[in-house]
């Protein structure tokens, strides 16, 4: 009842800002859109001509990589796809200037497990087979359980790249640890070196491995997933490179999940889509990294399940059955 | 001036006598062709359970996703601590000057150069994606102790082959001429490989300097081998394994692995190739104080490495170790402690006990414990990570091998014995002209 009524106190001031900001917006729109007719206009205006005195029946232009503005037949036009060379080679790059963090609010997971579900269907796995899993944690006897989505941690300092053989999974410059399925040799020696059990294998074919037969891999979103081969969270580069957010972060319907940069020392919550400072975020809720004492430095922080605001429901207790291919 | 060695009447019949006894075992008879035909039968039923593997991928095995290390792995750390055992004779107590063991170092060579070279088979057997494995010398990083144990065992595996091969060449020439009635490959081979070996002085010391370099550097090179096997382990931040004695712990636990292998060895050349006079009791006498004291140094390791964790019981300790002690792998863990090291130790400082049948029947015993406690070592740290096993098929918490993986693991074994077989029917097992120095040696003092 309590906390009902707290809640209702909370969403009486959003309303009064709200409106508050919509005034302020509207004045900020309208003078804007003044400036952009006039100059918009005349630029159409002056495109319009360039236009009809240059168009050419049956050609496009086109502006190449290094910057030249060519035209071409449109007969000879075709989609651009993504080869596997350019793909694997932008994928071990990263994206340049970001370092992706994540922050977990343990206080808001009540284990929907949407964000497992989302994960699976984007990465074609099965409901057993999990780049991020919610599990159930209690610290001790003591102290109340809690739900706990567990993605990889993305480690600055990662144990599992540092053993890998053959430069199969690989740390990029904006933080995330990757796995290229094309490289990987199944040794598993990764998967034995983290502490936080974030990698799968595929022990059998892929879910859906028919299906995605004759797909390039991407190896931002690691599909097709490959037999005998390791299989883990990506944040969910390939959204990334997009300006999306992850997609376990924006299918979670508690506001879970902070994503973002911390360069720019923001992250956006998934559900809400508010953006916070994320050293304020980490400061004010008391924020902390999984075995800090392993020296491990993860990209993913929590947020303690404190001052939850429902009970602790565990619900019914599914039975996963392995599936045979 | 020619010196020849072997030249005086006398010692030519030493040499005569030797050769005749131990050649008499270099041949093909219907015994060989039939212990050949079954090896290589159940290595065909084998290796078909291994090509159901490769069709279906690894979810054959009982392997999964948290204990994703088992058998193969067990099975590949077991064969290059057994690989150990050509070092521990030959360099350490070869170099020592202990001359008892010259007719068992062969033997020694032998047990080494086929367990390490299945023992790379074995990691095959565990990629997931064997068809990649030229990846591991086109994309290899050095960061990776992969690539060390890579390099360090086909290092090991070169000097074991050369130790075993260049004390063979005089033998080879010796024996060339006495092998009448022997396929004409083998004479062929013989006469190639004895690269016209004349018996010269300059020869002799020739060799004699090659095998003392390869005496010396294989020491680094095993130590390196099981060290770096070790640290497969010990590099990974898990419980059980993050440990800071185990390139010690494995090694010394491979010289008992390793004499054990040499000694089951020595009983079955002793019995089947009649060579009670070379691998007589002094022999066996000697090696059962070897026996003693490797594992006198092993059990010494096997108390730090328990005790002291046990002591201070910190979280993850405490479930690894209550597992071992009192849980799920309590009796295989007690059963290793106790009849592979204990019992043999106590029995093993009798003198009645180091004679050749109780020696073969302890070392058996050991040999056994010495595979199930890397079964110990590798699987159990796996059943307990830092963060709970949940929603996954039930059967994915606990590790059970499959018949596939044992069919695998029983492959590699067949293939060790058939390279045993091989090098050990068609060459001579004993260094003949070893033996004749070492007779002389003797004769003169006693003269």
């Amino acid at each position: 009842m309590f906390s009902d009524k707290k809640e209702e106190g909370n969403r009486g001031n959003d309303l009064d800002r709200a409106i508050e900001n919509s005034r302020r917006d509207f004045l900020r729109k309208l003078t804007l859109a003044g400036a952009v007719t006039v100059t918009g206009g005349a630029a159409i205006y002056s495109g319009h001509r360039f236009e009809k005195a240059k168009h050419r029946e049956g050609y496009v232009k086109v502006l190449t990589e290094d910057n030249r503005l060519v035209e071409i037949p449109v007969e000879q036009m075709r989609d651009f796809k993504p080869d596997l060379k350019m793909l694997q080679s932008r994928g071990r790059e990263g994206i340049a200037g970001k370092r992706w963090v994540m922050v977990i609010d343990l206080s808001k997971c009540r284990n929907a497990r949407k964000c497992v579900e989302a994960c699976q269907s984007a990465h074609h796995l099965r409901p057993y087979e999990y780049h991020i899993n919610t599990l159930v944690m209690q610290e001790s006897v003591n102290t109340p359980a809690f739900f706990m989505p567990k993605p990889c941690q993305h480690c600055d300092n990662p144990p599992c790249v540092s053993v890998c053989p053959v430069d199969a999974t690989f740390k990029r410059q904006d933080g995330i640890v990757l796995i290229d399925n094309e490289r990987c040799i199944g040794c598993r020696f990764c998967m034995a070196a983290c502490p936080y059990s974030a990698r799968i294998f595929h022990w059998q074919e892929p879910s859906k491995h028919e299906e995605d037969g004759g797909k390039e891999y991407d190896v931002e979103l690691n599909v097709p997933q490959k037999k005998g081969t390791i299989s883990k969270c990506l944040f969910s580069a390939d959204r990334l490179r997009e300006g999306m957010l992850p997609y376990c972060v924006s299918a979670c319907p508690n506001g879970v999940f902070y994503f973002g940069d911390e360069n720019e020392d923001a992250v956006t919550n998934g559900t809400t889509k508010e953006t916070v400072r994320l050293s304020e975020l980490l400061e004010k809720n008391g924020g902390y990294r999984l075995m800090p004492e392993l020296g491990t430095k993860p990209r993913v922080y929590y947020l303690p399940p404190k001052n939850r605001i429902f009970e602790f429901e565990q619900g019914e207790k599914k039975e996963y059955k392995e599936e045979k291919a | 001036m020619d010196e020849i060695r072997f030249n005086t009447p006398h010692e030519k019949g030493k040499i005569d006598s030797l050769a005749s006894d131990i050649l008499k075992n270099v041949r093909i008879n219907a015994s060989f062709l039939l212990w050949m035909g079954f090896l290589f039968t159940l290595l065909a039923a084998c290796l078909f359970a291994y090509t159901i593997q490769l069709r279906k991928g690894l979810g054959v095995t009982g392997l999964r996703d948290f204990t994703s290390w088992g058998m193969y792995i067990a099975n590949f750390v077991f064969f290059v601590a057994t690989s150990l055992c050509g070092m521990l004779i030959s360099s350490v107590l070869g170099l020592i000057g202990y001359n008892w063991v010259k007719p068992i170092s062969r033997i020694a060579e032998i047990i080494a150069i086929a367990f390490a070279a299945v023992a790379g088979l074995v990691i095959i057997s565990d990629m997931g994606r064997p068809d990649r494995l030229p990846y591991v010398f086109l994309f290899g990083r050095v960061q990776s102790p992969i690539l060390w144990d890579v390099t360090v065992v086909t290092t090991y595996f070169v000097l074991s082959m050369l130790l075993w091969f260049f004390p063979m060449i005089p033998d080879l020439a010796i024996a060339k001429d006495r092998l009448q009635g022997r396929p004409k490959f083998l004479i062929k081979a013989y006469e190639l490989l004895s690269f016209r070996w004349m018996h010269h002085e300059v020869q002799y010391r020739i060799l004699g300097q090659a095998v003392r370099i390869l005496l010396i550097l294989i020491i680094p090179t095993a130590f390196a081998i099981h060290t770096v096997t070790s640290w497969l382990f010990a590099v990974t931040p898990r419980t059980g394994w993050d440990s800071t004695i185990f390139g010690p712990y494995f090694i010394s636990g491979a010289f008992v692995s390793g004499a054990a292998a040499v000694i089951i060895a020595m009983y079955f050349f002793r019995v089947n190739y009649k060579l009670e006079k070379y691998l007589n009791a002094r022999v066996f006498e000697r090696m059962g104080r070897v026996m003693v004291l490797v594992a006198i140094v092993y059990l010494y390791f096997n108390l730090n490495e328990f005790l002291v964790p046990a002591y201070k019981l910190k979280a993850g300790d405490a479930i690894h170790l209550r597992e071992l002690f009192t849980g799920h792998h309590a009796m295989l863990f007690w059963g290793i402690q106790l009849f592979g090291l204990v019992i043999p130790i106590v029995l093993l400082l009798f003198r009645q006990m180091r004679k050749p049948v109780p020696m073969m029947i302890i070392s058996l015993l050991v040999l056994c414990a010495s595979w199930f406690k890397r079964y110990i070592i590798v699987v159990p740290p796996q059943a307990h990570p830092n963060l709970p096993i949940q929603n996954v098929p039930v059967e994915w918490a606990v590790y059970s091998p499959t018949l596939i993986e044992a069919a695998v693991t029983v492959a590699s074994i067949v293939l060790v014995l058939i390279i045993i077989t091989i090098l050990s029917k068609l060459f001579p097992v004993i260094p003949i002209w070893e033996m004749a120095e070492e007779k002389e040696d003797a004769e003169r003092i006693i003269q």
